[in-house]
Parts: structure tokens; sequence; C-alpha cells
């Protein structure tokens, strides 16, 4: 069986768990074995027919308020000990920061091999290999499994979502939980999510990022009209953020995220090795830089030579004219 | 109260990889501290500052070079170091990492000693970022891990986590373990003196045999993963390139961004 644990943020499955729920369902036709996943939060039993739709055997419910937040002893317990009751081939998860800190918990507790951050696999016989960057994405490995039961997280945006099929139906059972002293001992206080009302960086299809070209953070409100029109989230590289321009959280690199949209747009960012390292596994990059040596334009698919802030208020107002809108 | 810090040696960030063969050639790799491990220092010295804590020890489990990184460590504030090295321990696993640090600590009087557990979020040469996690689970304790925030008020903790949009606030009680990213602090640079300090301050040494560990449970013979083959990753190709004025260079972009890139 392969066992995907499904992630939800107010009651809504996350678009990694649809990657999760579409490649386990690949993964188990593969394999010639059923796919079951578990949901855990409060009120959220009502998930369990979208997983469905997305192939899921069987799906178990973990409904308590105690759960309703990311708690990592509770929601590793709970999801260790079924997956050491039933076995499964393959523990399937997004590699969300809820994925990255629970499935090393979970492996740990069943006594079984991880393997993080996936962005591919291959199947060996009966055995699976999972294929991974290392070292700050300068190396691609290849990782074998010894154990019976296979712990795989995957980057966001690395598999596709399979088409959902409202038809299909899975069997549902509610697993009863109590929270026990150990996990009364660390609490959720606060839950701050900040809509920006742009997708997710390590989500995102399309980033246009920012760097000390820039100039100033003012200047970034040309990038986010950029994006709004692309339906893109902002990024940025070190430099912006350490000045101050931007968020931490809007960091891309070695020291921020990791990210791999399908088109990566820098503006006024040299390609600093580790900047590159969080973003060279991007399928397009396309950069905008005034000088012609920047290290950007030897990972660059389409490289525009020239001054960001002639170039890239002409490019707002074409895209414009090509969405209707001027 | 004490605190542990644990800490890794890993290529410098500069580093240009190569490969011999399907291994990875480490012949001219530069070592250093692993950065994110430089907040969890940071953290546990500012504590030590703010008369919290009382001791730091800092542990490493590695090769030799290890002993270099315990010593940035110590450098930094620091007060003793504990060095696990053993050849059998070469290949060991995530897994395998956590059993053997976890035996580490019980040696150094375990969690009755230590309520702060810190970490790095994640060391950049495996990226695996599951260790700390690892460690949290076999000892049955809470973990906040990619903070940017810790305060600490009696025997409870409370640590800001940044997840995608935002933060989670956890309360904890001590002990618990805590991974550390940039924003937490800013790091120090070790001053001249206390880089001439840190190299008489004493380093536990400790073989699998002192730990009681078992040679076959640990290393490459009791992982439950193994690195079958390295590659390097498609390299990019340097792509076209346009100078010119802005209308016409625009033009072109548009041009592959629908044909190409297809997301227009
Ligand atoms: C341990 C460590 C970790 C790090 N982690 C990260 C990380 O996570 N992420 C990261 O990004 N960096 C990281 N760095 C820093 C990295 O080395 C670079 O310093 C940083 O990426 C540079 O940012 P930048 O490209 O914005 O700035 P710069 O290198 O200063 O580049 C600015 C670019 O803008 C161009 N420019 C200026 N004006 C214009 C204009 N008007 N029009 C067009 N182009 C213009 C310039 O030609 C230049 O190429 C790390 C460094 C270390 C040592
Ligand atoms: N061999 C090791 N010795 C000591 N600490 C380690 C070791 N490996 C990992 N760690 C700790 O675990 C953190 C996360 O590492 P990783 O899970 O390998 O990404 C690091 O930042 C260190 O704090």
């Amino acid at each position: 069986m392969v066992f995907v644990i499904a992630e939800q943020r107010d009651r809504e499955l996350r678009k990694p768990a649809k990657e999760a729920l579409s490649l386990g369902r690949k993964m188990a036709d593969e394999l010639g074995c059923s796919m079951e996943a578990v949901i855990i939060g409060e009120g959220i039993g009502s998930l369990a027919d979208e997983i469905a739709s997305y192939g899921a055997d069987k799906v178990y419910v973990v409904d308590n308020p105690f759960l309703k937040y990311y708690h990592p002893m509770a929601y590793a317990r709970v999801i260790g000990d079924l997956v050491k009751e039933k076995q499964p081939k393959v523990v399937l998860m997004g590699g969300t920061q809820t994925g990255r800190d629970l499935l090393p918990r979970v492996a740990a507790r069943v006594g079984a091999g991880i393997a993080p951050d996936c962005t591919g696999y291959r199947i060996d016989g009966d055995n699976i290999v999972a294929i991974r960057p290392a070292i700050s994405g300068k190396v691609i490995v290849e990782i074998g499994f010894k154990s019976p039961i296979k712990m795989i997280s995957i980057r966001p945006n690395a598999f596709p979502i399979a088409e959902p099929d409202t038809s299909k139906k899975a069997e549902v059972e509610n697993i009863p939980f109590e929270p026990t002293d150990a996990e009364k001992k660390m609490v959720m206080k606060e839950f701050n999510i900040k809509s920006t009302g742009r997708p997710e960086l390590t989500e995102a299809e399309i980033i246009v990022s920012g760097g000390r070209g820039m100039k100033g953070p003012e200047n970034f409100a040309m990038l986010e009209e950029l994006a709004d029109l692309l339906g893109a989230a902002v990024g940025a590289s070190r430099a912006a953020v350490d000045a101050g321009w931007r968020p931490q959280s809007d960091q891309v690199g070695q020291t921020g995220k990791t990210v791999s949209p399908k088109l990566y747009i820098a503006v006024g960012i040299s390609g600093a090795i580790q900047h590159l390292a969080g973003m060279s596994s991007s399928k397009y990059i396309v950069a905008i830089n005034k000088d012609p040596d920047a290290p950007i334009f030897n990972v660059a698919d389409f490289g525009i030579v020239g001054d960001l802030f002639k170039v890239v208020p002409v490019l707002i107002e074409r895209i414009k004219k090509e969405k209707g809108q001027a | 109260m004490k605190a542990i810090c644990f800490v890794k040696s890993v290529p410098d960030t500069e580093t240009r990889v190569k490969l011999a063969g399907d291994r990875l050639d480490k012949s001219e790799i530069k070592y250093i501290l692993n950065p994110y491990d430089e907040f969890a220092v940071e953290e546990a010295v500012r504590k030590k500052e703010a008369g919290i804590v009382d001791e730091i020890v800092v542990v490493s489990m590695g090769p030799a070079r290890a002993q270099e990184a315990i010593r940035s460590a110590l450098a930094m504030g620091a007060d003793r170091g504990v060095h696990i090295e053993d050849d059998s321990l070469d290949g060991s696993d995530a897994y395998a990492t956590a059993k053997v640090l976890v035996e580490a600590l019980k040696k150094e009087g375990g969690l009755d000693t230590f309520q702060l557990l810190m970490f790095g979020q994640r060391a950049i040469d495996g990226d695996t970022w599951t260790v700390p996690s690892m460690v949290a689970e076999m000892l049955g304790i809470p973990s906040v891990c990619n903070i940017v925030k810790l305060d600490i008020d009696g025997n409870k903790a409370v640590a800001v986590r940044m997840v995608e949009g935002g933060e989670e606030v956890f309360e904890v009680e001590l002990p618990a373990v805590f991974a550390g990213r940039k924003g937490l602090n800013e790091p120090r640079y070790p001053s001249l003196p206390n880089i001439m300090k840190a190299k008489r301050k004493p380093i536990n040494k400790y073989t699998l045999a002192d730990l009681g560990i078992d040679a076959g449970t640990v290393g490459k013979a009791g992982s439950f993963t193994e690195v079958l083959k390295y590659e390097l990753p498609p390299a990019r190709q340097a792509g076209r390139k346009v100078e010119g004025e802005p209308e016409e260079v625009v033009e072109e972009l548009i041009k592959f961004l629908k044909e190409e890139a297809k997301v227009l």
C-alpha cells in the first residue's frame, strides 16, 4: 500500500497535498497496490471526498480540537502508529514546512528510512529509489532504501496534480484521538498567516524576484504589479532582504527558500552561487540585468541586458496589452 | 540551565562540486561550521549572556574535521565540546546520526542535565532537515524547528517558527529541541582572543564503544537509506541574451514567454 499524509490548512487541502495524492495514485498503480491516505485536523472530515477524487481507496480521518493546528508530537504519534499498524510500502507527503518537520518524526517513531524533498523516483523491481537534490542543488543523489517502509517527501511543484475524479469514492475510517501528558507540554499559541493575495513562494508557478539592483524598497511596487499580472509570487535575493527592503520570508537561496517554479524572472540579481542554490531547478529562467557579465546570464534561458528601470515598465505595459488590460 | 548545541562540519557555500565517477570528489572541498548551526550556537551564547544558561556544550559527530567546527563554536562562546568519531560511522543516514547524537546526549547527562537542545534547521550538505525532529521524537520531547525567535521564561519557552505565508508561535515546556534559521539572530564573528581561548577549551572524544553503540546499528551497515549514486544536475545552458531598445527586447521576451515558457 502507498500511504499519503494529506495536509490541510484552514480545512482546505494544500496544493502540495494534491501533488502527493496524485503521485501516490501513480506509484500505487506502478507497484500494483492500493493507496490510502490520512487527514488530520479539526472539522476536516468532509475533505475525505476530495481525497478520494485523487484516487485514494481508503481515507483515515483524525478529527479533534487538539489537532486543529500542526502539533509535531501528536501528529507524529497518530500517523506513526497508523503506519506501524498498516505497514505501507511507501509513505508520501508534500515537502512543506509541516512535511519536512513531521515526516522525520514519523520515520523516527516507526524506524524507517526517509528521503526528504524529492524531485523524482524510479521503481526498481519491488523497491523504490528516490531522487533528490543535495548540497544546495549542486548534486542530484539517488537514495536507496533498506527499510521495508520508505518515507518520501516531495518538493512542492516538482510533481503534477492529476485531474480529480469526483465519481471516485473511498472507504472512510475515523481514528480516535486523546492527547497524552507529554503532548500537552506543547501548544500552539498563535497561527499568524498573512495573506498577500499572491501565491506562496514555494508553490508558485511563476516568481518575479528582485535584488540589490532594485535600489530601494519602493521600487518593488513595480515587481508586485508585474507579479500580479502574471499571477506570480514575489521573491528577493539576500541582498534585498538584508537591506530591509523585503521580508525574510521572501528570500530565495541557500539561507532562504528553495523554489522550483515554471518560470523565475530575476530582476537586478547578479546570480551569486548561494542565490542559484535556491532557484536553479526552475524550469525557465529569465534575467534582466544591466551587467552583460552577470553570472545569472549563465543559467538564464532568456536574458535582457539593460536597465531594469527602463525594461520592466515597458514589460508591464506590454503584458497588460496582451491580457487586454491596456 | 544548560544548553547543548549540535553542529556539523559541511562544505563551504562557495564549493563547486566535482564527482569522481558516481561518487563525490571531496579532495578540494573546504569545510566550515554549518551556517545554520551558527544561529543555534549564537542563540545559546546570547541566552548565556542573559544569565539564562550557565553552560553550553557543543556536540559534533564526524571525522577529524568536525573538531574545527566544534572549535568555531567554542570561539563564539560555547564552553566545551564533544566529538564523536569512529570509522564505523561512515555512511550513517539521518536516523543513525540521530541515534548516535541521542546516545552522546545521554552520556553527558541526558535531559536531567540539558534543557535546551539547539540545532541548525538544516545541514547544507545533505539538506535533509531531519535530524532535529528525529532526535526530539526519539527523546519524546517537544520540538520547534525553523525558528526566528526564542524566549525563555523559567521552564517554559515561546518559539516562533516560520511557515509558508506566516508563522506559528509555540509554547513548550523544557526540555525541548529548537532548530534555528536565518532571522533568529545575527551570528557573531569570533574575536582573535576568543579564537585563541577556544583552543584551550576541552573537547571530550567518544568512540562508538564509549557510547555503548553496536557498530552494526549505525554507519553504512546500520542505516535505512544509502546514497546509491551522485550525479551532477543537468547543466543549464546559457540561453539567448538580447540587448537594445526596451520596446524591442521586451517584444522578444514576450515571444519567449508565449512560445517557449508558455505562460502567456
Ligand atoms: C553563507 C551564505 C549564504 C547566502 N545565502 C543566500 C541566499 O539564501 N540567497 C541569496 O540571494 N544570497 C545568499 N547569499 C549572498 C550571495 O552571495 C550574494 O551576496 C547575493 O545573492 C547578492 O544579491 P544580489 O544579486 O541582489 O546583489 P548583487 O550581487 O549586488 O547584484 C545586483 C545586480 O543588479 C544589477 N543591477 C544594478 N542596477 C541595475 C539596473 N538599473 N538595471 C539592471 N540591473 C541592475 C547589477 O548588475 C548586479 O548584477 C549568501 C551568502 C553566504 C556567504
Ligand atoms: N553529524 C552531526 N553532528 C552533530 N549535529 C548534526 C549532525 N548532523 C546533523 N546535525 C544537526 O542537525 C541539524 C540538521 O541537519 P540535517 O537534518 O542533516 O539537515 C544540523 O544543523 C545540526 O544541528
